[in-house]
């Protein structure tokens, strides 16, 4: 299988010339030098949780997992439920690619870990379908089997799940999945109180005119460029008061 | 003549109506990442036409052939479970991602060997495509998102479009995006965030197409 060997060859090369774009690889060994670099931090827990939250989020830092960002932000609920999912996935698959991480050949890694994420995806995907409201898995549709496909996933397996022991990578699964969560209920909120002048289903104002624009396509790639460029200015802002 | 003008409205719709990445959110990874520069946003584009058009007939003859409850699914013959219930539930996911990584690698070798000059403008951009959410997308569209299931054609005229439609949102925000190197954008707003500000201008542009389903 000369897979990922060819992945990490021509990822490595092609890294310099998509500088922005959030190639898996790039980020992952990047990701994987600043943890080596943090061994001390590894025996403080909360800092494993807390780390995906915060100061590493999937989305506003790494930005990593766009696609459902946009996608299912249509209603806050939505948002909440795709985050659901996304923890679950997550988490499960952090458990276990850490648990058979010195038994996988390092070639047929990436393969492995896609499938044990498929596998888990599919168990989500059936869970959801038992016992979710109809309309939230109507209106998630496509993109709980697309969480197969989120970088998030797959670079926390390979840049974390990986390298480190079991209960480790349930918190750093739980941190970033909940991370994750917290970025599509913001840009959710967004969403749903400019372009339904509703928050979590609740009327807001009697004589509110929504902008309807906000609840379709350009409102999201609006909202998202707007909060990225907010918590970059804000991370500018910190560094410089520093 | 109305299959064609089936075929048609398929190929308008999910190119320019539904585009995938400015209506349906999909690959917005490499969207983003490789429209710095037109030619690399060609490479890509004509890269991701062509292992969507690919996986869309692979993944349509799975579905139909070894996933879906019937008298036409293979395994249905050895087992009744599965001739009564399908695998659709269990195993699409997983079934799909693979074609679509043994696709990508396959599709890699046999250009190598056989047009190299192709390999070495498309090479780089193949193996990013397995990671590249709009090709399982497209192949999820293809075998669940209509009303009346796709044919074969169908199917592959709807991976082929929707290819296009990348390509041709890709080339526009390549366009787009070079001329914005000359002009000077508030720091905090450089790099992705002004990309999705203009992708919002294009989404509303691309809003107008949708009068065309009429």
């Amino acid at each position: 299988m000369i897979y990922p060997a060819l992945y990490y060859r021509v990822a490595g090369r092609a890294s310099t010339s998509f500088l922005t774009w959030p190639d898996s690889a790039a980020i992952l060994s990047a990701a994987t030098t600043v943890l080596l670099q943090r061994k001390d931090a590894m025996s403080n827990r909360t800092g494993e949780f807390t780390r995906g939250i915060f100061r590493e989020n999937p989305i506003f830092v790494l930005m990593l997992g766009l696609c459902p960002t946009l996608a299912t932000t249509t209603e806050v609920k939505n948002a909440l439920a795709m985050g659901a999912a996304v923890i679950a996935v997550l988490t499960c698959s952090n458990v276990i690619v850490s648990l058979v991480r010195r038994v996988i050949p390092g070639e047929i890694r990436i393969p492995c870990y896609i499938v044990i994420i498929a596998s888990f995806v599919t168990i989500t995907e059936l869970l959801m379908k038992a016992y979710m409201p109809a309309e939230i898995n109507r209106s998630l549709g496509i993109f709980i089997p697309l969480i197969v496909v989120n970088c998030i996933i797959l670079g926390r397996a390979e840049a974390y799940a990986s390298k480190n022991p079991v209960l480790n990578a349930a918190l750093d699964g739980l941190g970033n999945g909940v991370g994750f969560t917290l970025a599509v209920a913001l840009v959710a909120t967004v969403r749903e109180v400019l372009g339904s002048g509703t928050w979590f289903g609740i009327k807001l104002a009697a004589n509110l005119t929504p902008v309807a624009v906000m609840i379709q396509a350009p409102g999201a790639f609006l909202t998202l460029g707007l909060l990225m460029g907010f918590f970059i200015w804000l991370r500018q802002w910190r560094a410089a008061r520093a | 003549m109305e299959d064609l003008q089936r075929l048609l409205a398929i190929a308008v719709g999910i190119a320019l109506i539904n585009n995938l990445v400015l209506a349906r959110f999909l690959g917005l990874c490499p969207f983003v990442g490789v429209s710095k520069k037109i030619p690399s946003a060609i490479g890509m584009g004509l890269a991701v036409i062509f292992v969507m058009s690919m996986t869309s007939v692979v993944t349509w003859l799975l579905y139909v052939y070894f996933l879906m409850p019937g008298d036409r699914n293979i395994l249905g013959h050895y087992s009744s479970y599965v001739a009564e219930h399908g695998l659709v539930d269990v195993l699409r996911t997983t079934s799909y991602i693979l074609v679509i990584a043994v696709m990508v690698q396959f599709v890699e070798m046999v250009m190598r060997k056989h047009a190299p000059a192709l390999y070495r403008s498309l090479g780089i951009y193949l193996p990013l495509i397995t990671t590249n959410c709009c090709v399982l997308g497209a192949a999820l569209l293809n075998t669940t998102d209509a009303t009346t299931p796709l044919t074969l054609l169908q199917a592959t005229v709807q991976g082929f479009f929707g290819g296009v439609g990348f390509l041709l949102a890709l080339l526009l925000m390549a366009g787009v995006r070079e001329q914005l190197e000359t002009v000077d954008v508030p720091k905090p707003l450089q790099g992705m965030p002004i990309a999705f500000i203009c992708t919002s201008l294009m989404a509303l542009a691309f809003m107008g197409f949708s009068g065309m389903a009429g």
